[in-house]
């Protein structure tokens, strides 16, 4: 049984950006054990010789010519959004972005 | 502040993403361009809506393919894709398409001079994923998002960390932004965020037989060379300045950083801690299967590939004779070094089709808005201009002027030879280009030199003419060359040039400096 030790889910929590208690840090560094228990049964399996595969399936090479199609109209790009301003999406001030 | 014991190394690698030449994005049928009103050129694709499929541009795998094979890179036979994870709503999906640990190029290099001799710098890879849109801040407390950019492709390519200096930083980045002008796999424009660099920087530091390391810094999204350059010098200084404090600015006891640049104030500021590689938490794209790379399919970019500037640069210099400095204003755009090569083929001779590129051609094409190319001049016709100097039909002069009236009377006009001035360039493309209309249509410069009367005189009395008015309008520059020792060159260089002018370039230059010369000496 491998234990998640607390930094780690301290760490985890940070990059999902959620803020954790104390009580709920401990509530889930042993669900978080309980899961990656659960996967480590996969360990348990013989991969001699299988080659690694980035995808459940057996196809590659699907690509699309260069061809531009039209995109959506702005009015229905924007429907759903629950603020805009206009024809921006109005979400909450970003802080401190970094770009990707 | 650095103390003469002290040497210091800096360490720059860098990152730069290019935007390719797509007419779509990445993975969407969605048009790639700038300017438009925003969230218009998004679809569920791009603006990450489940259950929307992305789907790979072909012409990008071959761009990168082509970018790869010009650095000399290894082009992965087997890539894939991979999500890497993302915070912010100008990406919504919470995370960006890119390629982690197959990218579809790896090794190559590029050269840089900045003086002292070339120097190699390695690149480490180059992979393919998507453009965020872009957030505009504070606007009312908060953000706008425009998903136009989103999914945009973008070719990012890594250099290992080889580079010396902010100068050869800087070289390196102006080399990149030729090549793939001159590939053709992206339009490079600056202003509109089509190449960004970040470099990452720290310095190594001797100290009485110690050498210390400062953490590495990132400097996020600069976009232009420019400012390249100047962040990393201040960050060198900066680097070196809080090392100097207590030697405690070391890797690993202070954290890697990630900065931003303040272009106005020259500064770079603290962004954030860098968090580690892993921590994007990368794993493979469900949605996007693997591409793999052919023979066929590599060897027909390979067939595209150009003959590279540094190539065809070493070519004239040896076929040609041409300076290294004259070839590479020419040599830089791929178009004007085809045209240049057609003029040579046909006929033109290289020291004078050269000239006449750089100091006649270039800058009718500059004034215009346009390259070369697009004047729509034929290349017979820059060769029989180039010759026509080269046997002494016409001075050099004379060239220029009959080059204006070849533009005026060329397609550029539409009519008359003043409109060569307000053509625009997208017009000037759309007007014809196909070789038998030019060649209806361009001029001999053979014989708009003879309409003009600007075949070279080499008749003394002719000449004297000329000389005559000249002396007469100019008397204070006569008295000066012929009294003032000081002032005696200068003067019969503004003669001479005036007898030029006057004949309107007809004058041999040669004999006009003789008889100016005679004329001088002959009645002090």
């Amino acid at each position: 049984m491998t234990t998640l030790d607390e930094h780690t889910v301290r760490h985890v929590a940070k990059l999902a950006r959620l803020k954790l208690s104390d009580e709920e840090v401990r509530a889930f560094q042993e669900q978080l054990t309980a899961i990656m228990d659960h996967f480590a049964l996969l360990d348990e399996v013989d991969t001699t010789g299988v080659e690694p595969t980035a995808h459940a399936l057996a196809i590659d090479n699907v690509l699309r010519d260069d061809v531009v199609q039209a995109p959506l109209p702005t009015e229905q790009t924007l429907r759903n959004t629950p603020a805009r301003h206009g024809d921006h999406f109005q979400v909450p001030k970003v802080l401190n972005q970094e770009s990707s | 502040m650095v103390d003469a014991q002290i040497a210091v190394r800096p360490i720059i690698g860098l990152e730069i993403h290019v935007q390719l030449l797509t007419r779509s994005k990445m993975f969407c049928g969605c048009p790639v361009r700038f300017d438009d009103p925003p969230n218009s050129l998004v679809c569920p694709v791009c603006m990450g809506l489940p259950g929307a499929l992305p789907v790979i541009n072909r012409r990008a795998v071959e761009l990168t393919i082509l970018t790869g094979l010009a650095f000399g890179g290894t082009i992965a036979t087997h890539t894939k894709w991979d999500r890497k994870s993302y915070y912010y709503p100008d990406l919504p999906k919470n995370y960006q398409i890119s390629q982690f640990d197959l990218p579809l190029v790896s090794n190559g290099h590029l050269d840089v001079d900045v003086g002292h001799g070339e120097h190699r710098v390695r690149i480490r890879r180059a992979h393919l994923e998507e453009d965020a849109g872009k957030n505009v801040h504070d606007v009312g407390g908060h953000t706008l998002v425009d998903l136009n950019r989103a999914g945009t492709p973008l070719l990012e390519i890594v250099t290992e960390p080889d580079l010396r200096s902010a100068e050869e930083a800087c070289a390196l980045c102006t080399g990149l932004h030729r090549l793939v002008t001159y590939l053709g796999v992206s339009e490079g424009n600056m202003k509109k965020g089509q190449m960004r660099f970040e470099p990452n920087v720290n310095v190594a530091i001797e100290h009485d037989g110690v050498e210390y390391r400062t953490p590495i810094s990132e400097i996020k999204n600069l976009n232009s060379f420019r400012a390249a350059r100047d962040a990393i010098d201040f960050e060198i200084d900066r680097q070196v300045a809080a090392w100097h404090e207590d030697h405690s600015y070391v890797l690993g006891s202070a954290p890697n950083e990630n900065r931003g640049f303040d272009a106005d104030r020259g500064v770079t500021e603290f962004q954030r801690d860098k968090e580690a590689a892993q921590d994007y938490r990368y794993f493979p794209d469900p949605d996007l299967v693997p591409v793999n790379v052919s023979d066929a399919m590599l060897n027909e970019i390979r067939q595209s590939l150009p003959e590279l500037p540094d190539a065809r640069t070493a070519r004239w210099v040896k076929d040609h004779s041409l300076s290294v400095e004259d070839a590479a204003t020419v040599v830089g755009h791929r178009a004007t070094a085809d045209l240049f090569d057609a003029v040579i083929s046909a006929g033109g001779p290289p020291a004078i089709v050269i000239k006449q590129f750089v100091n006649v051609w270039l800058s009718h094409a500059k004034q215009r808005g346009v390259t070369i190319g697009d004047l729509g001049i034929d290349p017979e016709r820059m060769a029989e201009l180039a010759q026509i100097v080269a046997d002494g039909t016409i001075s050099k002069t004379a060239a220029d002027r009959v080059a204006e009236i070849m533009l005026a009377r060329n397609r550029f006009d539409a009519g008359t030879e003043d409109a060569s001035d307000t053509v625009t360039p997208s017009v000037a493309r759309t007007l014809p280009t196909t070789k038998a209309n030019n060649a209806a249509r361009c001029p001999s410069p053979l014989a708009l030199a003879k309409e003009l009367r600007l075949l070279q005189v080499r008749d003394t009395a002719a000449t004297d003419v000329w000389i005559d008015e000249v002396f007469a309008a100019n008397e204070q520059a006569v008295q000066d060359a012929m009294t003032n020792p000081k002032k005696r060159k200068a003067a019969a260089g503004f003669l001479r040039g005036q007898v030029m002018k006057k004949s309107q370039g007809k004058a041999d230059p040669k004999l006009v400096g003789e008889l100016i010369d005679k004329r001088l000496t002959g009645s002090a």
